[in-house]
């Protein structure tokens, strides 16, 4: 059974919403990466979401933006990626999801690529740039690979789309809750517990929300009306900050962030 | 003007030209694109619609523009009979205001308030500076920094226009860069702004809606010509970047099986990853900014760097189409160098009195090769797709003159 799968069923039984980081590939460096998604399931994450580095991430905003740009100028390549995953799989079952542009995928040819991501010890995939139109063969690949590819809704998603992405989700779905990009926000919006409320009835598989979640107050409030709290750019920013203070002061100042926002996240 | 287009039928319902196209961007946005195909369909279905393009194309404009029969230009090449184009004698100096007027009307008709473009040499955002202008919306334009330093005549224009123009630090500073950055705004603004997309590149249906509006520039040269020569040319060449003025050359053209149709890209310095930006000739499939075309990327799906003396040109995609007409064998795609545009960019200066634009002179420059390949009696359709007052810095430059008097 996919490890995501296996992850929300135990945190059903707790009734705990997931707490789920997201963290470049490669920024500030491949070793840190790792050593970093250990911090964080030892400091109560329950996914990774693990951004694999593109020249060109149209959906993400300047601070995650500007982390694949880092990782790729210190070298990183896809491949790099994998085997870092392989290497947390020696010590780690925590489920590991894949943020990857469609480029990539494309480029390394959908079939052969998800099946040796998923060899890696990847679980599940999420496809920015890959609407439901789009991927059906991507989906029919990572079907046969036993990985899920868990698909994206928005606020400006339309009931009929909506429908069709809920029949397509594989592993959960991650609920966009602003239109707009990636990054940290003051407030988070007022039509959320709606939003999510609406894909819950529709889909057979958990909503985790994310896109804006930068304080521990708004993980709190997303993890009440949720099934899981994604937060990228204020950790990625947060690394970027400490990058230059070594692996261990750099671990620590991460570790902890991540362990208060988890909290928070569960506080329901 | 006969309307009547040889279409091959393509896209298809998902936008598709073949395996090339489609629409590969993020959820926020398909709901936009949705909006934008309906919306379109409906102008194209509405005559009050085509009636006030025509208008503006004809008023404001200045279209039809001439079909110049070049005669030294043909004398120098020492045969073929070669006819420009003149899309460079459109208002604001270029092919890019086809586009950007039917945009605008069209984004006025979903009451859209708020326009933006990206832009590499300038020339889109300024007819879009232009059309935002004459009809009262706001607009931002995104253009790389390094095109800023290239093309800062351009700069300034759109400034005078009432745009305000976004510098792009990011990447490559370059028109990728700038295309992100568009992307990223329309992320944000998607509900109460139009995105206009300069070339025939992006997510369906920029590409064919593109190619329609710049399709004007084929049906007035298939019939100048018809009326000048009574007969079809044997060729029609025009430069290739993301593909829209050639696009909108070839399109009338295509169901006509004797005319040949070149596309040229632009070489660069080498023929090395890095130092062209001829996606056609060197690239492989991929997807980059919401559509599969060919791509220069790296055999990691990274998009590569690219170089062209030509801001316009200096794009490492292309348009869908474009990708299809090159696999079907319709279109042939060659590539020029940055010198031989120069020196193609300076021979008609002085042989016909006309600056071309750097991007065009890679079509003009193509022209030794093909009246030799071609014979003596073949007529040739060159599209001069803008006027090169924008290249006169980066021109003398390169030759190593100062501009100033």
């Amino acid at each position: 059974m996919n490890r995501i799968d296996l992850r929300f069923q135990e945190l059903r039984r707790k009734r705990e919403p997931a707490f789920i980081p997201y963290l470049t590939a490669g920024d500030p460096d491949m070793h840190a990466t790792r050593e970093l998604i250990l911090e964080a399931e030892r400091r109560g994450a329950d996914l990774i979401e693990l951004g694999v580095p593109f020249s060109d991430p149209i959906a993400d905003g300047p601070v995650i933006q500007a982390s694949h740009l880092r990782a790729l100028e210190g070298g990183t390549r896809v491949g790099d990626v994998l085997a870092m995953v392989r290497e947390v799989r020696n010590t780690s079952e925590i489920p590991i999801v894949a943020m990857i542009s469609c480029s990539i995928v494309f480029r390394k040819g959908a079939d052969g690529f998800i099946r040796s991501m998923a060899e890696a010890g990847i679980d599940g995939a999420t496809i920015p740039d890959l609407p439901v139109e789009e991927a059906g063969q991507a989906r029919d690949a990572a079907d046969r690979a036993g990985l899920h590819l868990a698909p994206f809704v928005t606020p400006t998603t339309t009931i009929k789309r909506q429908e069709a992405i809920c029949r397509a989700a594989r592993g959960f779905i991650y609920y966009i809750s602003v239109v707009g990009l990636t990054g940290a926000r003051e407030q988070l919006a007022g039509d959320l517990k709606a939003n999510v409320d609406r894909i819950r009835a529709a889909a057979k598989v958990p909503v985790a929300v994310g896109f804006g979640v930068s304080r521990p107050e708004h993980a709190r409030e997303v993890g009440a009306v949720s099934d899981g709290v994604i937060v990228g750019s204020a950790l990625v920013r947060l690394i970027s900050e400490n990058a230059g203070a070594g692996i261990a002061t750099l671990r620590s100042r991460f570790g902890d962030a991540v362990g208060q926002l988890s909290s928070a996240a569960k506080q329901r | 003007m006969d309307r009547k287009i040889n279409s091959p039928g393509m896209p298809d319902e998902r936008g598709r030209f073949g395996r090339f196209g489609g629409r590969y961007v993020p959820e926020t946005l398909m709901p936009a694109l949705a909006e934008l195909e309906e919306e379109y369909a409906r102008a194209q279905a509405d005559p009050e619609f085509q009636k006030e393009l025509d208008y503006y194309l004809s008023e404001y404009v200045g279209r039809p523009n001439p079909l110049y029969l070049a005669e030294r230009l043909t004398a120098h090449h020492g045969g073929g009979r070669i006819y420009l184009k003149r899309e460079d004698l459109n208002h604001t100096g270029a092919h890019k205001i086809n586009n950007t007027l039917g945009q605008v009307l069209l984004a006025r008709r979903m009451g859209k308030k708020r326009i933006i473009a990206e832009t590499g040499a300038g020339q889109h955002g300024v007819a879009t500076a232009t059309a935002a202008a004459m009809f009262g919306m706001e607009c931002d334009v995104y253009m790389g920094e390094e095109d800023i330093r290239r093309q800062n005549l351009n700069v300034f224009r759109m400034r005078l226009l009432g745009a305000r123009v976004v510098p792009v630090s990011s990447g490559s500073k370059t028109l990728k860069d700038a295309t992100n950055e568009a992307f990223r705004d329309w992320m944000s603004t998607v509900r109460n702004t139009h995105y206009i997309i300069g070339s025939v590149v992006g997510p369906h249906p920029y590409p064919m809606m593109v190619r329609d509006f710049q399709s004007v520039i084929g049906r007035e040269a298939r019939a100048q010509i018809l009326e000048k020569e009574g007969r079809l040319p044997d060729c029609v060449v025009a430069c290739v970047g993301g593909g829209s003025n050639s696009i909108g050359l070839f399109y009338p053209f295509i169901g006509d099986e004797s005319v040949r149709i070149v596309g040229v890209e632009a070489g660069g310095r080498s023929d090395r990853l890095g130092d062209h930006a001829a996606s056609l000739s060197f690239g492989s499939p991929g997807v980059l900014h919401g559509s599969c075309s060919y791509v220069l990327q790296d055999d990691d799906g990274q998009t590569a760097i690219v170089h062209s003396i030509s801001a316009g040109l200096d794009y490492p995609g292309v348009g869908p189409e474009h990708s299809f007409l090159k696999d079907s064998g319709r279109a042939q795609y060659i590539h020029v160098g940055d010198k031989e545009a120069v020196e193609a960019f300076r021979l008609c200066a002085t042989l016909e009195g006309i600056i071309p634009a750097l991007e065009s002179a890679h079509a003009l420059a193509a022209i030794g090769r093909l009246t030799t390949e071609m014979g003596r009696d073949s007529i040739i359709i060159v599209c001069l797709s803008g006027r090169g007052d924008k290249d006169c810095v980066e021109v003398a430059s390169y030759i190593g003159e100062d501009p100033r008097p």
